[in-house]
């Protein structure tokens, strides 16, 4: 079955040419832009409030609300949040790829709703490509009067600067993202006092949206009823899932939320290989608790239900895993990139990761004994106070608690099998050539 | 006084004009720095040290956060495989192997004419197309181990001055996240991520 489309609709119509001016503008480009020009502050925030749009970078937090939060202290920053890294995730490159204007007007919608005359775009430092599209984009923006001085003949001004990240997970967290657009280390910020719309980028009130979200926005301003009815009652427009792992067909795909599981994975993705049965899946990146066909597959892919069931939609990451997968590999798997990424600020992730990395592995090898089960739930109570969902932190941000999401899942739902590696000396699985990849060190991220 | 060559002072100049204050324009002057002198070296790290008006040692303090900025000699063309969880299921461990196998060097290292570079990266966005490894921060989607050797044979062979992601993906790649669709006319001269701005992308099509 297929869905009506927003922010991929202009890419799947015109795929040859659907990141250029020509064609943006030919499909009522940047229309949506001028008309936020003739509008009140008042009337935007509302607006984009009462769509219920719900962030696409991993919080789900209400866009509206988020922009409504601004303090008055002026100049503010917009800060658009293109740092897509969380595993499994990979929607955002196909929106900077191929339909850059698209972003770019929900921007300039949302600098001119709060008031903001500078705004940045901070891409991964691994996407030169997406980066390079995007930056002719701003060019051609500006060679048009959209970005610049006077904008669309107006007398507001509005700067869009593209910054590169350098390969750090965490700058993906909006106060770390600001500390590093600052030229400091990457590290996140104490919540409370550091709450961007209070104190931001060079301590200014500060907007941080993720490219999704605001490629939502032209849409919403063009047609708002439109817009949420393409989605659930609650959880209103579509959602971007990047579907990877074990499927027939892998892909991004947008969707609206309240169809199930099963329809996600067995139609939408073309179900799993011949013969192959789904043993679990990760409903959004790798931050998030696995589910399991058993209890989850007929559940409606919506904020709530997910929630309820101990989980996230996050990013729209969905990994599934086949009977051929090892559960202790994929999650020394997960846990090893928190481990790598975790930026040591704070003693039970910096620590902790590091702990849950190492018994995995020597899980996986043989060499566990079973008060390894106890030890993994031990160190990840450090992290997320009773192992719960959403998780009780001891951490600054929930960087360290992403990486009990897979202890909480392997324990809960695959004890048989850990204990199974534990008692039989390792791994029942076929060896793969390199377990374990980090020993020698180096790497990157 | 400047060390690096007038083109590169310009860049830098104009990069500083896009922010609010200095010390914002740390890591794009980080990736000059990296383009001058082919990794980040102390002498680099001084000379953007200067030029944002802050200590060397803080420079370093960031400089030491990011992978992508390395203060160690790279080759000429690094080979970042990832190996997170979805290219993992896709079978990403046996096309590092085979890189490292292919290349006789090991993960983190370089060899020691300086050529190649082998990472294991952590997730790059492109599990739709999983395994996937980038060369200099250009990407391959879909790659099987035999076509991960025939890609280092090509390197050695070729010595392509332009890396260009377009032209690895038709040779060594196969199934893509998504449609690429368009033709990339841009491409990487160094292991650093390229872009026009940085000076450090030239056009596939060689004059």
């Amino acid at each position: 079955m297929s869905y009506p489309l927003a922010v991929t609709k202009r890419m799947m119509e015109f795929p040859s040419d659907s990141h250029t001016l020509a064609r943006y503008l030919t499909t009522g480009g940047y229309e949506q832009a001028r008309r936020a020009l003739a509008m009140t502050r008042e009337e935007l925030v509302e607006l984009v409030k009462g769509s219920g749009l719900l962030g696409r970078g991993g919080a789900a937090f209400s866009a509206g609300l988020k922009w409504s939060f601004l303090a008055p202290s002026r100049p503010a920053y917009l800060v658009v949040n293109g740092d897509e890294s969380e595993p499994g995730t990979f929607k955002d490159r196909q929106l900077l790829e191929r339909d850059p204007h698209q972003l770019v007007e929900g921007t300039i919608i949302a600098a001119v709703a709060n008031e903001v005359h500078h705004a940045f775009v901070y891409v991964r430092g691994e996407y030169p490509k997406p980066a390079r599209r995007l930056q002719q984009t701003l060019d051609d923006a500006y060679a048009e009067g959209f970005l610049g001085s006077g904008i669309f003949g107006s007398s507001y001004d509005l700067d869009v600067v593209l910054h590169l990240g350098a390969g750090a997970y965490i700058c993906g967290e909006e106060t770390a993202l600001i500390n590093s657009l600052e030229g400091l280390r990457g590290e996140p910020r104490l919540k409370p006092p550091y709450f961007p719309a209070a104190i931001g980028l060079y301590g200014q009130p500060t907007i941080v949206n993720n490219v999704e979200t605001l490629s939502n926005v032209p849409h919403i301003l063009a047609d708002v009823e439109g817009w949420k009815a393409l989605g659930h009652e609650v959880d209103t427009g579509t959602f971007l899932f990047s579907v990877s792992g074990h499927v027939r067909k892998p892909g991004n795909y947008e969707l609206p939320h309240g169809i199930s599981w099963r329809e996600l994975i067995f139609d939408v993705a073309g179900g799993l290989g011949e013969g192959r049965s789904l043993k679990t899946w990760i409903p959004g990146g790798a931050s998030a608790p696995w589910f399991v066909p058993g209890d989850h597959l007929d559940l409606p892919i919506t904020k709530d239900a997910t929630g309820q069931a101990g989980s996230m939609l996050g990013s729209g990451a969905v990994v599934v895993m086949d009977d051929t997968t090892c559960v202790v590999r994929a999650a020394e798997r997960i846990v090893r990139f928190f481990a790598h990424e975790s930026c040591g600020q704070c003693t039970p992730c910096r620590e902790g990761t590091t702990w849950l990395e190492l018994i995995l592995r020597r899980i996986e090898t043989g060499q566990g004994r079973e008060v390894d089960i106890d030890m993994l739930v031990d160190v990840s109570d450090n992290i997320s106070v009773g192992l719960g969902w959403p998780p009780k932190m001891t951490t600054i941000c929930p960087l360290g608690p992403s990486a009990v999401s897979p202890i909480i899942s392997i324990t809960k739902y695959f004890k048989d099998e850990v204990m199974a590696h534990i008692h039989d000396g390792g791994c029942p699985y076929p060896p793969s050539s390199r377990f374990g990849a980090r020993q020698n060190g180096g790497g990157s991220s | 006084m400047s060390r690096w060559r007038p083109d590169t002072q310009e860049r830098a100049v104009q990069i500083l004009a896009h922010y609010p204050e200095r010390r914002s324009a740390v890591m794009p002057l980080l990736y000059l720095a990296m383009a001058e002198d082919g990794y980040l070296t102390e002498e680099g790290m001084a000379e953007v040290a200067e030029w944002v008006g802050i200590t060397p040692a803080q420079v370093l303090s960031v400089a030491s956060f990011y992978t992508m900025y390395k203060r160690e000699p790279v080759g000429r063309y690094l080979i970042s495989c990832c190996t997170s969880i979805s290219c993992m299921l896709a079978g990403a461990d046996e096309v590092l192997h085979a890189v490292e196998e292919e290349s006789r060097v090991p993960h983190g290292e370089t060899d020691p004419g300086g050529l190649i570079s082998v990472e294991h990266a952590e997730c790059i966005g492109a599990c739709g197309g999983a395994p996937a490894l980038a060369v200099n921060y250009e990407l391959i989607e879909g790659v099987t181990p035999d076509k991960a050797r025939q890609l280092v044979q090509w390197l050695r062979a070729g010595l392509p001055e332009v890396i260009n992601t377009d032209e690895m993906q038709s040779l060594f790649g196969a199934t893509a996240s998504f449609d690429w669709a368009v033709k990339e006319e841009w491409g990487a001269t160094g292991p650093y991520p390229a872009l026009p701005n940085l000076g450090t992308a030239a056009g596939s099509e060689k004059p």
